[in-house]
C-alpha cells in the first residue's frame, strides 16, 4: 500500500503570534516550526498501517527549505520518503492543487492529512484535493482501518454524533485524535533519516484564490473580576444582571 | 445574481448555526442589493423552512430525497451546485461546521471561487474588493482576506453572527430535485449514530458551555458539572487530559487538538488554562474560571473568577442557578 501524508509546518502552540510591516505579515521571530499536531495522527497511522500491510509511506509539504527540519523529522518518526514542492503556499487552493498534482503523478492508495492547520485554520484542503482529484475525502476522522486489500473503514466525527463510512482505495482522509498515539523519533529514527531520500520538486502551475492583506489581534480583556468563594452564588447575578449572558 | 445560504437541519428544525449564516447570508444580499436564497436538503420540516423568512430569506429551495437525510458529501455539493446554477449565485455562505465547511471546500473547487472558512465578520465590498475577516492561529489574530474569483464562498464562524428575526416575515418554499445518481452515494456512511445529549445542548452548537479539568479530581465529580450546566442550558465540555484518562468521552474535548468553542459563557473548572486549552476557547464572550490556584494563567484570559475549590464552589453555583427566574 502507497500512502501519502502531507504535512504543514506550523508555529508551535505556544508561539507568541506578532505582526510585522505594518501588520501585513506574520513575524517569524523567535517562532518555533513543528509539524501541525493533527498531521502528526496521520503520520503515526500511516506508519502503523505500512507496518501491518507492507508497502510505503511518503510525507509531503509544500513549502519553502524552512520546512526540512520538520520534514526530516517526519523521516526520523517512520516515513521512508518525502517530498517537498519549494513554493511559498500562497493559500489553500495553490496548497491543493499541489498536492494533487503529486498524488496524481505517485498513484497512492491513500492520502491522509491533518484536520485543520493550526496557524490558518482552514479545514479546507483534503476536502478540496478529494474534489480535486475525483475521489471521496473523509474529514475529519477519528478512526481508520483497513477491511480487506481495497476497501478502508473510517469514523468521521459529525456535529453532535459519529459516521461509519466504508471507501475503497483510493481515497483522501484527514486525521483526529484519537485515531492513535503519536510518536516521536528515536535515536536510530534520527539516524536513518539523514540519508532517506528528500526530492524537491518546483511547482506545477497553479494559482492562489484568496490575498491575505491584513492581520489584527483580538482586543485584550480588561481584567478579572474577582468573587469571593463564600459567595460564589453571587457570580451567577452577575452573570445576569452585568455580564448578561445568562 | 443572488446569495446562496446552505441551512442545516437537525431532527426537522434548522440548526442554531445555520439561522446565523441565513442572518450573515441575508445581510450580504442587502448590501449588494439582491436577495438571498437558503438551500436545505434532507431532515428539516417545511414550517421551519418558511421561517427563515425572519432571517431575511426569500426563498427557500428544498430537496426532499430521503436519501439525503445523512450526510454524503458528494450528493449535497451537486444539489447545491445545482442551486448555485439556478440561483446564479455569487456569493455562498455555510456554517462553519464539519458539514458545511467540506461541502463549502469542494464546491470552491466545482465553481472554482474563492474559500473563506472560519470567517467573524461581514465582507467590507469597496472597489471591487471583497474582504472578509477570518480567524486565525487558532484564536490568537484575525486576517483579512480579499476574495479575488467571481464567485465567493465563505463559512461562518459559529456564534459570530446575531440572529436576525423580522418576527412574521416568510420565505417561499419551492421543490429541487438535483436528479441525483446511484454513483453519488458511493461514499455514503454505513452507519450514522448520534450521541445521545439525554435531553442536553449539543457543544458545537451551544451559547453556554461548561468544562472541568483535572481539578475535578475524578469522574465521580462530574454530576457538579452536569448539573450547573442542566441548570443554565449549557453544554459540557473538558480539557484535553480529561479526556485522554477517560473521565470524559473524546468528543468533548476542547482546545488546540480538540474541538473550538465560542459561546457567549464559558465556564473553567479546574482547569489551569494551558495555552493550548486557551485556544479553543479564547473566542468565548465571557468567561469564568474557577480554580483553587490564584496564580492559575487561566485567570488572565478570564472576565470572573473564583479562587476556590471546584468542589465546594459549584455546588454554591448549582443553588444560585436553581434560585434564577428562568
Ligand atoms: C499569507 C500566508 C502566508 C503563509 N506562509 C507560510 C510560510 O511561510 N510557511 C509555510 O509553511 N506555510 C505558509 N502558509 C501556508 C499555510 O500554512 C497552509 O499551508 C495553507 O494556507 C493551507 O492552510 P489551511 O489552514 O487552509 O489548511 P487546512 O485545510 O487547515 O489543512 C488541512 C491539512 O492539509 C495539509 N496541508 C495544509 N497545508 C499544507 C502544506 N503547505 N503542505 C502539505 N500539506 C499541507 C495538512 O495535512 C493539514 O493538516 C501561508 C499561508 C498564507 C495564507
Ligand atoms: C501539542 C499539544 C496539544 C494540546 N492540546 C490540548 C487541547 O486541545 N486541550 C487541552 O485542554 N489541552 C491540550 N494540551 C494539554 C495542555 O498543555 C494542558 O496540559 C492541559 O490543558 C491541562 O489540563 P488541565 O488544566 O485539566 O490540568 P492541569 O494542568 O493539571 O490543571 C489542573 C488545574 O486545576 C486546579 N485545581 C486542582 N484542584 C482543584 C480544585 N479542587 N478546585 C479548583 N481547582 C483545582 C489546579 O490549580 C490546576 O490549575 C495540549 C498539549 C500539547 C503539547
Amino acid at each position: 500500500m502507497k500512502i501519502l501524508v502531507c504535512i504543514s509546518n506550523v508555529p508551535d502552540t505556544t508561539s507568541k503570534i506578532n505582526f510585522t510591516g505594518d501588520n501585513k505579515e506574520f513575524d517569524k521571530n523567535g517562532v518555533q516550526y513543528v509539524i501541525n499536531p493533527w498531521d502528526e495522527y496521520a503520520l503515526t497511522r500511516a506508519i502503523e498501517l505500512k507496518e501491518a500491510k507492507g508497502g510505503s509511506v511518503t510525507v509531503l509539504n509544500v513549502g519553502e527549505a524552512d520546512a526540512e527540519p520538520n520534514i526530516r523529522k517526519a523521516l526520523a518518526i517512520g516515513a521512508d520518503d518525502a517530498i517537498r514542492v519549494n513554493a511559498h503556499p500562497k493559500d489553500a487552493y495553490f496548497v491543493a492543487q499541489q498536492i494533487t498534482a503529486v498524488a496524481k503523478e505517485g498513484g497512492y492508495d491513500m492520502i491522509l492529512m491533518g484536520k485543520e492547520s493550526i496557524d490558518y485554520n482552514g479545514f479546507q484542503v483534503h476536502n478540496m484535493v478529494g474534489e480535486m482529484m475525483g475521489i471521496p475525502s473523509v474529514t475529519p476522522a477519528f478512526k481508520l482501518d483497513m477491511v480487506d486489500d481495497s476497501t478502508a473503514r473510517l469514523e468521521r466525527e459529525i456535529e453532535g454524533g459519529k459516521e461509519v463510512v466504508e471507501v475503497k482505495l483510493p481515497f483522501v482522509a484527514s486525521a483526529q485524535q484519537p485515531m492513535c498515539e503519536p510518536r516521536i523519533p528515536n535515536m536510530r529514527g534520527i539516524m536513518t533519516a539523514r540519508t532517506k531520500p528528500l526530492k524537491v520538486v518546483e511547482p506545477a502551475g497553479g494559482e492562489a484564490k484568496s490575498e491575505y492583506v491584513n492581520y489584527s489581534k483580538p482586543e485584550k480583556k480588561s481584567g478579572v473580576k474577582l468573587i469571593d468563594a463564600e459567595n460564589a452564588g453571587e457570580l451567577i447575578k452577575l452573570l445576569r444582571n452585568e455580564a448578561k449572558v445568562l | 445574481m443572488s446569495v446562496l445560504v446552505f441551512v442545516e437541519g437537525l431532527n426537522g428544525e434548522i440548526k442554531k448555526s445555520s439561522l446565523e449564516a441565513a442572518s450573515y447570508g441575508s445581510q450580504v444580499a442587502q448590501a449588494m442589493g439582491t436577495t438571498a436564497t437558503a438551500v436545505a436538503i434532507g431532515d428539516v420540516h417545511e414550517e421551519a423552512l418558511a421561517k427563515l423568512g425572519e432571517q431575511g430569506i426569500s426563498k427557500v429551495l428544498y430537496d426532499a430525497d430521503d436519501r439525503l437525510k445523512q450526510f454524503v458529501a458528494d450528493a449535497y455539493v451537486k444539489v447545491i451546485a445545482k442551486a448555485a446554477q439556478q440561483e446564479s449565485a455569487k456569493v455562498l455562505v455555510f456554517s462553519n461546521s464539519n458539514i458545511g465547511a467540506a461541502v463549502g471546500s469542494k464546491l470552491a473547487v466545482r465553481l472554482n471561487g474563492s474559500l473563506a472558512t472560519n470567517v467573524t465578520e461581514l465582507p467590507k465590498m469597496d472597489g471591487g474588493n471583497f474582504i472578509v475577516t477570518r480567524g486565525v492561529f487558532s484564536g490568537k489574530a484575525f486576517a483579512d482576506v480579499n476574495l479575488t474569483s467571481d464567485v465567493k464562498i465563505i463559512a461562518v464562524k459559529k456564534n459570530s453572527t446575531d440572529i436576525i428575526s423580522n418576527a412574521g416575515s416568510t420565505a417561499t418554499v419551492e421543490k429541487l430535485s438535483a436528479d441525483l445518481a446511484e454513483s453519488d452515494f458511493a461514499a455514503a456512511p454505513k452507519e450514522t449514530v448520534m450521541q445521545d445529549t439525554d435531553g442536553g445542548v449539543l457543544l458545537p452548537e451551544a451559547e453556554i458551555v461548561v468544562s472541568g479539568g483535572r481539578g475535578m479530581k475524578g469522574p465521580e465529580n462530574w454530576h457538579l458539572i452536569e448539573t450547573l450546566a442542566k441548570e443554565l442550558g449549557a453544554a459540557t465540555a473538558c480539557s484535553k487530559p480529561v479526556s485522554d484518562i477517560g473521565w470524559r468521552p473524546h468528543h468533548e474535548h476542547v482546545g488546540q487538538t480538540g474541538i473550538t468553542v465560542s459561546p457567549n459563557l464559558y465556564i473553567a473548572a479546574g482547569i489551569s488554562g494551558a495555552i493550548q486549552h486557551l485556544a479553543g476557547v479564547n473566542s468565548s464572550k465571557v468567561i469564568v474560571v474557577i480554580n483553587k490556584d490564584p496564580e492559575a494563567p487561566f485567570f488572565k484570559a478570564a472576565d470572573y473568577g473564583i479562587v476556590g475549590d471546584a468542589l465546594e464552589v459549584l455546588p454554591k453555583l448549582i443553588e444560585a442557578a436553581k434560585a434564577l427566574d428562568k
